[in-house]
């Protein structure tokens, strides 16, 4: 008698939250996509009471349908975002922040860029997996150029780059450094240039731009000089809507700076050998820094009563060790947490080790309109590699748009 | 009271015509004066806390730099694109009107851009524009003219994107002047044949003014066409949409950035009255001036 009342005691809150239906939506990327239906299939059955209903759009439309459907009480629970979506998404009312305590997990356990999902001090949204930075580099045409390794400083990449670009009358057939301002290069000259030349390139609260000094002209000089001296790459080398991916696994880049989110389109396309190394330096022993980004889940406004009670266990569910482990597996996306990255097999992994090494120091661009701050940096590169301007006019120009942005966001 | 049959038609009528008018009401009419009232407040996603703010979002629109670009870039596109896909239209129908053999076949190859999906194309042609490894390139190679930058000079992109359009929408174009073509009655060159006309004057003559509501509804229909221009700009610069350096950014690629990448959906209604109000305007304005009545 006493164990059936037992067994009562435990079962009724779970008979009391019967029948909640939460929706997660995410874009549709297929390895994610596989990896939260199978996330929700061990959640349910975890969790008995809850039931979850998976959605996806193509990612062109996904902020789109956000923004839509939020409004008209349609729209999912608990969403997958961007980071930098973040702050916009909150002014405009489509986030509401997570409890007091799963800020102070995320201080705690997770890897220092995931501060990025806070804003104005509040938490609204945990990543599952995180990602940085890397040098991708074609070890055959290295090797057919007699080199025995990725570069280690820029200089060594310029004079490799230099050497695997191949030229003819006033078209490039091969280039050594896939030039991409609108891929990730923006990133590089933000967060990595900047800071491996000394610089700072936003205020620690993130409200003034700084990489109008000192640093940051050196960095745009030096980047945009790739082109412009060196003549290592040349934007829109190779077309289409990743066309330095594409031309790397073409096998006529014989260089890119991609995410680690590249890895499996790079993985299942290239033939030949390729290798993944850090980020070079501006010297030997020189300041490290990297990019760091993420996608994270958070809490809409639709998730209230017992809905919300069902998101955050959905959410800390998909946020766990045990899901970043299959995550890592099965998406190939790196844990965000400061635990499972220390993993020496993580690190010492040919492919993940290099971003894994990078996630120590990787920083998280402080976005409040990731696009349209986005674009500040690719216009101020474009001014310097398409319009011949002057690095310092342009960056100028940048830094005061930018500010504007900023101001406009905090005021 | 019995109705007669004439009224028991007409109320049938009446009542299946409801149907596509409420729809039409509810889906079109409603939103457009709904983006009115949303440009005046702050957006919010709960509606309780949306702020009013009267006219600031106007006032907005008169010191916004990418807006005025937004705004040069669809006259620009449109005073390429119109005259440039009429003219073409025009001697194409005539020449497929004048060929004695394979005028649907020709028809078909000038339709096919036409029916390809806009993304499609878009990817071809970018291919086809690569400065490094495009055809056209190639051919201008074989001229002795050095390899041009197109999509990705900043001078030579929308010039590059608006004959991309023109391209794809020229089949459509040919099929209006075609039709516009057929339904001129015979008589009218036999009379002026008779009188001693030829060539260039039964065109001047009798073609082009018989054209003219061909023409007119092409001009509109394109105007709107142009004013409203995205996906062919989207995805040709897909990783730097309307750009490089915003020189190919059009109003609706604007509107849509706000909206949907910025959550900036009450300025973005703004924006969508300000292209509303310039359709409108434009087209009322075209319709004026164009339509002729002809005489002969």
């Amino acid at each position: 008698m006493k164990k059936v009342l037992i067994l009562l005691a435990l079962v009724f809150p779970l008979a009391l939250a019967q029948n909640v239906t939460i929706t997660y939506w995410q874009y549709e990327f297929r390895s994610k996509v596989e990896a939260i239906n199978e996330l929700i299939r061990r959640f349910e059955a975890q969790n008995p009471g809850i039931k979850v209903v998976h959605q996806t759009f193509p990612y062109d439309a996904f902020q789109q349908k956000v923004a839509a459907a939020i409004p008209a009480g349609q729209g999912p629970d608990v969403v997958n975002l961007y980071y930098g979506w973040a702050p916009t998404w909150v002014k405009a009312g489509y986030l509401v922040p997570l409890p007091d305590d799963w800020a102070q997990r995320l201080d705690r356990d997770l890897v220092a860029m995931a501060q990025a999902a806070k804003v104005g001090g509040r938490l609204y949204g945990v990543p599952t997996a995180v990602r940085s930075l890397a040098l991708f580099y074609n070890k055959d045409l290295f090797r057919q150029a007699g080199f025995a390794g990725p570069p280690k400083t820029w200089e060594e990449f310029i004079a490799m780059g230099q050497k695997l670009t191949v030229k003819q009358g006033g078209r490039f057939t091969q280039i050594g450094y896939g030039i991409a301002p609108d891929g990730q290069d923006h990133h590089l000259v933000r967060e990595v240039l900047v800071r491996q030349f000394g610089g700072r390139p936003y205020s620690d609260d993130g409200k003034r731009v700084l990489y109008q000094g000192e640093a940051g002209l050196k960095a745009l000089r030096f980047y945009t000089d790739w082109v412009r001296k060196h003549e290592i790459g040349v934007p829109g080398f190779f077309p289409g809507n990743n066309g330095y991916r594409d031309g790397f696994i073409a096998g006529k880049i014989a260089m890119i700076i991609d995410g680690s989110f590249a890895l499996g389109t790079i993985q299942q396309g290239a033939r030949f050998n390729w290798g993944v190394a850090e980020l070079p330096l501006e010297r030997p022993g020189g300041r490290k820094a990297n990019f760091g980004s993420f996608w994270m889940h958070g809490l809409t406004p639709l998730a209230t009563g017992p809905k919300r009670e069902a998101a955050l266990r959905f959410l800390a569910f998909i946020t766990s060790e045990e899901t970043q482990r299959y995550w890592l597996e099965k998406v190939g996306e790196l844990p965000a947490s400061k635990n499972l990255i220390r993993d020496p097999k993580l690190s010492l992994h040919p492919v993940y080790g290099p971003f894994v090494l990078s996630l120590a120091y990787a920083k998280a661009t402080p976005f409040v309109d990731e696009a349209a701050q986005r674009k500040v940096m690719v216009d101020a590169i474009n001014r310097v590699l398409l319009q011949g301007m002057d690095p310092a006019q342009s960056l100028k120009m940048a830094a005061e748009e930018e500010q504007k942005i900023l101001d406009q966001f905090w005021r | 009271m019995r109705l007669t049959l004439a009224w028991r038609e007409a109320l049938w009528a009446f009542a299946f015509l409801a149907i596509p008018l409420a729809f039409f009401l509810y889906f079109r009419i409603l939103p457009a004066f709904q983006a009115l009232w949303l440009s005046l407040y702050e957006w919010h996603a709960d509606p309780s806390q949306r702020h009013f703010v009267g006219l600031e979002h106007y006032a907005r629109l008169l010191e916004d730099p990418l807006l005025r670009r937004a705004l040069w870039n669809t006259l620009l596109y449109t005073l390429l694109g119109i005259p440039s896909q009429i003219a073409l239209g025009l001697v194409i129908a005539l020449l497929l009107q004048w060929t004695p053999f394979g005028r649907d076949f020709f028809r078909a190859i000038y339709f096919a851009p036409y029916v390809t999906p806009a993304v499609a194309v878009a990817w071809v042609w970018s291919w086809m524009l690569s400065p490094h490894f495009g055809l056209v390139n190639e051919l201008l190679a074989l001229l002795g003219i050095p390899p041009q930058p197109f999509l990705q000079s900043p001078n030579q992109a929308l010039p590059t994107v608006t004959w991309v359009v023109v391209w794809q929408n020229l089949g459509f174009q040919v099929v209006l002047f075609l039709a516009g073509l057929e339904s001129i009655p015979r008589q009218y060159y036999e009379a002026a044949r008779i009188d001693g006309a030829e060539g260039w004057r039964l065109f001047r003559h009798i073609t082009w003014p018989l054209l003219n509501p061909v023409l007119v509804f092409s001009v509109v229909i394109g105007t709107i066409g142009y004013l409203q221009l995205f996906t062919q700009v989207v995805n040709l610069n897909f990783t730097d949409q309307g750009g490089p350096l915003n020189s190919t950014l059009t109003l609706a690629l604007y509107i849509y950035q706000l909206a949907f990448l910025r959550f900036q959906l009450g300025y973005a209604a703004t924006v969508t009255v300000l292209l509303f109000a310039l359709i409108l305007l434009v087209t009322l304005v075209q319709l004026k001036l164009l339509t002729r009545r002809v005489e002969l």
